[in-house]
């Protein structure tokens, strides 16, 4: 956190004599400020969770959401500036729509994330804007290429990935994602194990309440991107819950 | 007849059209489309061999029929919207697509064009498709038939057409609708193009006017 520019990071036109763009990479910083989201691809479909701190008790449940919908069959997980990533949603819902309407069919994954990702590409370029401070992973499925997962940062580049992180804990959450084998878990299985990853990257003593936000997309949603069911999802929390009250009593009999 | 007092013969001033025999149809795993080669201005014929037959991409065709420019430059300009579209995309354009461009152009200008495009193709999402585009609706359908021509084989490819017909058989009932078609409307004459479309390619035939099957009267 002591990297300083010394004037070579006022504007995005400008790079350092290393060839950085610091305000591209301070944006970076703004996304890791925020708190953890991940998406992992499984076998059939994808499923994201996102760890939204709840800042106030006054707060009404299920309000603030970081998981959006970008037509039917895509959904959308954000970190960092939530009004920076509101306004990239509509810009993906709008991508998707005119997709459809020239083309006739749904929008391939790849070539959304490929038009968001210029989108936001697009704001490195200029002293008069400021880079997005946001990332954001993509996710859908479809019948005949299967489940897809794609992830864009504020530099404007987007990568496919089996499984990814973005926010404060995303280097813990990578670690305890690469244990999985996704390709050959269902999304049944991966619920499960994605709440008990965000629970496992939630730092209890720096921030206290949490809420879990799950999506999912894939087969057993016949392609279409919805929040997990209720039951479903109070079934993978006590899940996580049990799989941490587990690592603590076998911490203290190692003692 | 008295002579027109104009300068130029009649058939300069007369619209280019292809009235004409289009036709395309659907089996398990491609399409055939075919059409007739004769482009009039009112009584002249103008070429007797056109055809009428335009790639849109490697395994999409449309069929041309309607005023012969309006048709040729909506078929020009979704060709490029097509290469543009699958450079994009990364992949081979669906027939949907294609369709869908074909449609845009035809509802947004329904006023000023006059031409009806069939689209038809293979994909690899969806096998042999054949859309229909006329007056800027979008319809799939196992078979279509259009331009002037066609008025004259409803009654035979509804009662020819079956299920599951084969490529081979495909292709018998693409030339046979054109022969019939080609006899009995003075729009369409000249030979019989027909493309044959599925997942190992295209493939281009020609039947001289000669050589079509003969019915009655023949």
């Amino acid at each position: 956190m002591s990297s300083i520019g010394t004037g070579y990071d006022l504007s995005a036109s400008t790079f350092s004599p290393d060839g950085r763009v610091f305000q591209v990479e301070y944006a970076m910083k703004a996304v890791e400020n925020s708190s953890t989201a991940i998406g992992i691809r499984c076998k059939d479909g994808v499923v994201f969770g996102v760890e939204k701190l709840v800042l106030s008790k006054l707060y009404e449940q299920g309000s603030n959401k970081r998981i959006f919908n970008i037509d039917r069959h895509v959904g959308m997980a954000v970190a960092g500036l939530l009004a920076d990533a509101r306004s990239l949603s509509e810009v993906a819902r709008e991508e998707a729509s005119n997709f459809r309407s020239n083309y006739g069919h749904d929008i391939p994954l790849k070539h959304l994330a490929d038009r968001v990702a210029m989108y936001v590409h697009a704001y490195t370029l200029y002293s008069a804007v400021r880079p997005f401070g946001c990332s954001f992973i993509l996710g859908s499925h479809d019948e005949d290429d299967g489940p897809q997962l794609y992830m864009v940062d504020p530099s404007g580049i987007s990568y496919g990935y089996w499984g990814c992180a973005i926010g404060k804990a995303k280097q813990a959450a990578k670690t305890e994602i690469e244990k999985l084998q996704m390709k050959d878990m269902t999304c049944r299985e991966l619920v499960k194990e994605v709440a008990k990853i965000i629970y496992i990257v939630h730092d209890e003593v720096k921030d206290k309440a949490f809420e879990l936000e799950l999506s999912w997309v894939g087969e057993v949603t016949k392609g279409r991107h919805e929040l997990v069911p209720k039951d479903i999802k109070e079934e993978a929390e006590k899940y996580a819950k049990d799989s941490l009250e587990e690592e603590d009593d076998s911490d203290e009999d190692n003692m | 007849m008295l002579e027109e007092s104009s300068l130029q013969p009649e058939w300069l001033s007369e619209e280019v059209s292809t009235g004409t025999t289009i036709i395309a149809i659907a089996f398990e795993g491609g399409v055939v489309i075919g059409s007739d080669s004769r482009v009039s201005a009112g009584a002249s014929v103008v070429n007797r061999v056109m055809n009428k037959l335009s790639p849109l991409h490697d395994k999409i065709y449309c069929a041309l029929s309607g005023s012969a420019a309006d048709a040729q430059t909506m078929a020009e300009i979704v060709n490029y919207q097509l290469d543009v579209h699958s450079i994009e995309v990364g992949e081979d354009p669906l027939v949907r697509s294609a369709a869908t461009l074909v449609k845009n152009i035809s509802y947004k200008y329904k006023e000023e064009l006059s031409a009806h495009l069939i689209v038809a193709g293979w994909d690899r999402r969806a096998g042999g498709q054949v859309y229909v585009t006329l007056d800027g609706l979008l319809a799939r359908q196992p078979f279509a038939i259009g331009g002037s021509g066609s008025s004259y084989i409803y009654g035979f490819v509804d009662a020819e057409y079956r299920q599951g017909m084969t490529k081979k058989d495909c292709q018998e009932f693409v030339v046979n609708a054109l022969a019939l078609a080609m006899n009995r409307d003075g729009s369409s004459g000249g030979v019989a193009y027909f493309v044959t479309i599925d997942k190992d390619g295209t493939d281009e035939k020609c039947i001289l006017g000669n050589k079509l099957p003969t019915f009655f009267d023949e």
